[in-house]
Formats: structure tokens, sequence, C-alpha cells
């Protein structure tokens, strides 16, 4: 079973529809013991990194993002759900200015992207790890950004690259933990069968 | 790497129908929305955008059945507008399984709105939608609302200008003057539009020719919104985005 962890509102159903044509079982959840137990976990994320991080820790998400991974249970973050699997967030919001704590699992900060457009909104190709399980099959399509920060600095097993402006990481695969900057979900064929390839490894 | 082009079919929706007319009148049948949606997904749409044309709640209600129904077989994004008014309407379609959402009409007559959906859920799932219009303002440009069936005299590019300070992730830019015509997007008014903001564009209105969208490129668009070109057959989406790649554009190719 596959738990997308809800912790705020937000598009949730198409994740859900998402990572069901995977043939696993899908719910959408903030329940602690069901995010522990469930073979992977998906933490979605919309908005901006400080209400991401307040709305996940309302439902102690932080700590079941620490505890899966202290546990070698795979987990995905996606988009938001990546950046603040970091130290740092430097997205300010409209209350608070400076840096925003990440959960932490990764050390680096998530930073704006400097391009002349932002968001980085559309379909971007990438360059995946070699080793890559993630993109296995589809590492020359294009996937689907809405962002405008990013980390840039290299982390975890398997790096893997796009640019927009300049380079930063699309995604990460760090043995149980994984995460894209993209949407899967919302990437056609290609996310879909990014997602058959988490799912297959769970 | 380079970021693609998006191609975005736009469907009008009333009644559970989508419908298209030119400068948003004289509406013709178009079709089934789920179905259209689903066959603009397979031919290699980057993204959706649903309005919904209708007035009445019993429309409202369709269009979150029509919205739930395609999220649930396409995985591209999904922009929603028409009659949004509120953070909860936003969040209605957001959990219904809208990625986006636009506002036209609501925004001009409480600009606060803009914040308030912004601090709610990011400013990235937020399109400022522009219904404007030749006319004798500063600009040149005029934004309208009801479907352009309005004047406001506000001056389009100051509007564009004060809504990306409150917060907007992206403007669809549509010129009622060239809606439905297939004479061609508005290129300067894509211009002065392009001059003054750093979101994502998206133009739309006019439509017709294979050059048309290149040249709405080349006046710094980012993404090309149609509708009837695409929903009587004039163009396939496929054949737009041939054309695009063939004349070096950053375009997404898909295989069925």
């Amino acid at each position: 079973m596959i738990a997308i962890l809800d912790y705020g509102s937000g598009n949730l159903r198409s994740a859900q529809r998402a990572f069901s044509t995977s043939g696993m079982d899908v719910v959408v959840t903030a329940d602690r013991k069901i995010c522990m137990e469930a073979k992977g976990l998906v933490v979605p994320g919309v908005g901006a990194f400080q209400s991401c991080m307040s709305g996940l820790m309302r439902v102690g998400g932080d700590q079941i993002i620490r505890e899966r991974k202290g546990m070698q249970r795979p987990t995905l973050g996606i988009c938001i759900g990546m950046q603040i699997f970091f130290s740092e967030g430097l997205e300010p919001s409209r209350e608070h200015s400076g840096s925003t704590r990440g959960v932490g699992v990764w050390s680096g900060s998530v930073e704006r992207i400097d391009a002349p457009v932002l968001p980085h909104m559309g379909w971007n190709t990438v360059m995946p790890a070699h080793e890559s399980e993630l993109f296995r099959g589809v590492e020359g399509e294009s996937f689907y950004f809405v962002h405008s920060y990013a980390a840039k600095k290299s982390v975890g097993k398997y790096p893997s690259w796009s640019e927009y402006g300049e380079r930063f990481l699309c995604a990460v695969e760090d043995g149980a933990l994984s995460a894209t900057q993209f949407h899967p979900e919302k990437s056609g064929k290609a996310g879909l069968a990014l997602i058959k390839n988490w799912s297959r490894s769970l | 790497m380079t970021l693609s082009v998006r191609i975005i079919p736009c469907l009008d929706v009333t009644e559970g129908r989508v419908v298209k007319g030119v400068n948003f009148s004289n509406l013709v049948d178009a079709g089934d929305p789920v179905e259209m949606a689903a066959l603009y997904g397979i031919e290699g749409a980057d993204e959706l955008t649903f309005l919904d044309i209708s007035a009445s709640s019993a429309g409202r209600e369709t269009t979150l059945d029509v919205v739930g129904r395609t999220a649930d077989q396409v995985f591209i994004p999904l922009t929603v507008g028409g009659g949004i008014r509120s953070v909860n309407d936003v969040d209605q379609l957001l959990r219904a399984g809208a990625d986006k959402i636009s506002i036209n009409t609501a925004a001009i007559s409480r600009p606060e709105l803009i914040a308030e959906i912004s601090d709610s859920f990011g400013t990235q799932v937020l399109v400022l939608s522009v219904d404007a219009r030749r006319a004798s303002t500063p600009s040149g440009f005029e934004v309208t609302t009801h479907g352009g069936r309005e004047g406001t005299g506000i001056d389009a590019i100051q509007w564009v200008g004060k809504a990306c300070e409150l917060g907007v992730g992206e403007i669809l830019l549509n010129s009622m003057d060239a809606d439905g015509t297939r004479a061609g997007y508005d290129i300067e008014m894509i211009q002065a539009v392009r001059s003054i903001s750093r979101v994502p564009l998206i133009a739309s209105g006019g439509a017709g020719t294979l050059e048309d969208f290149a040249a709405a490129l080349d006046a710094g668009a980012d993404a090309l919104l149609a509708a009837s070109v695409f929903h009587f057959g004039v163009h396939r989406i496929q054949d737009v985005k041939r054309f695009l790649s063939q004349r070096g554009y950053s375009i997404r190719m898909t295989s069925n």
C-alpha cells in the first residue's frame, strides 16, 4: 500500500489516481500509523516552503519522514515535498522574510532560481544520474515543473539535474529517500512510468 | 535542456458541454469536455484549460464534476477558470482535481482576492486571466469583464503590473478583439504585457494559421492557448508542435 501524506489543501486527487496506475492500493491520509506502515509514503507539496513546513509539522509529518528514513522505509517527496527534505528554505513568506528550517534529512538550502521568468513552469528535460532507477526507460523525456526555488548543490547517492536559467537538482535517489522537483503525476506517460519505477522498487 | 513552449487547448464549458463562438457570442456546440480533454491529452497537449462560462450554480456543480472526471484520466496540468470569487471556490476546484485556477472579473472588483488566494495556495496555482481589447486607455488596451461584454476603463498594462505585485503565477492574456476570429494573436498586446511582467505569459485569442503561433512566441509568449482551431479540426495539436519544432522552438514531442 502507498500512503499519500495529506497535510493541507491542494490537488491530491490526481496524485492518488496517478499512483493507483501502478496497481497498488493508494490512500490519502495524515494518520501516523498508516503513514508509518505503508510500503511507500508520498510527500506531495503545494504552495510555499514555509506554509508547507507548518502544515507538515501540524500532522507530525516531519517526524514521520525522519523515522521512515531511519527504518529504511521508502519515501518520495514531490515538488515542495522534495524541498522540505533539505535543512533550510530561503523562500520568504508574507509574515516571515528569513529562511525556514526544513525537515533536514538532506543538508543544504533551497534557493531562488536565477532566471528572467519565474516560476519555472512547464515541461523540461532532465539529465538523470547514470544509475537512476526512477528514470529507467524515460531518460530522454520531459517532465512538468512548477517552482521558483530549488536545491543547487548535490546531495544523496544519485542526483539528477535539470536546467532553467541555471543548473538545479531535479531529482534525488538516496537509499530509501527519493524526491523529484517536478510533478510526475502531471507529467503524462513519462511521469506514470517514473511512478511505476518507484512503486516497483517498494 | 530547455523549457518547452506549451500548447494549451481551451475548453469553454457550459451546462456540461464544450462550446465556442466568435467574440464570446454565437456559441456552437463542440463536444463532450471529458472526451475532448482525454483526446487532447493523447494528442500531446501540454496542459488543458477549462473555462466555465455558465452563469448558474447548477453549471458550477457540473464543472466540478467535469473537472473531477477529467483529472481521473488525464495526467497533465489542468487549469480551471470562470466564476471564481473566493478562497473557498479555489479550494473546491483544487480538491476536485484542478492544478491551477484562473480569475478575472472577481480580481478586478476585489484585487485583495489575488493575495488571499496566493497566501492560501501559493502563487503558482493562480493564473490571472486578462480579457483585454483595444481602447483609448494610456497603453491602448483596456480590461473587460463578463466575457468581454463589459468595459472597465482600466488600463490593461497597469492592471497586469498591479496584479503581479499582488502575487500571480502566470498571465493568460486573451484578446477580445481577436477571440474566435482566427485572424492571428494580438502581437502588440503580447509585447506590451511581456515588457512589464516576469511571470509566464500565455497568449490567447485569434490563433488561425500555423504562422500565428510562431508570431506569438516571437512576441514573447511562453505558452499558446487556442480553442476553435483545435475543436473544429483546423489544426491538430501535433501539427502545431511539429511546425514549431521545425522552426527551432523547443517543443515536447510525444508519441501516442
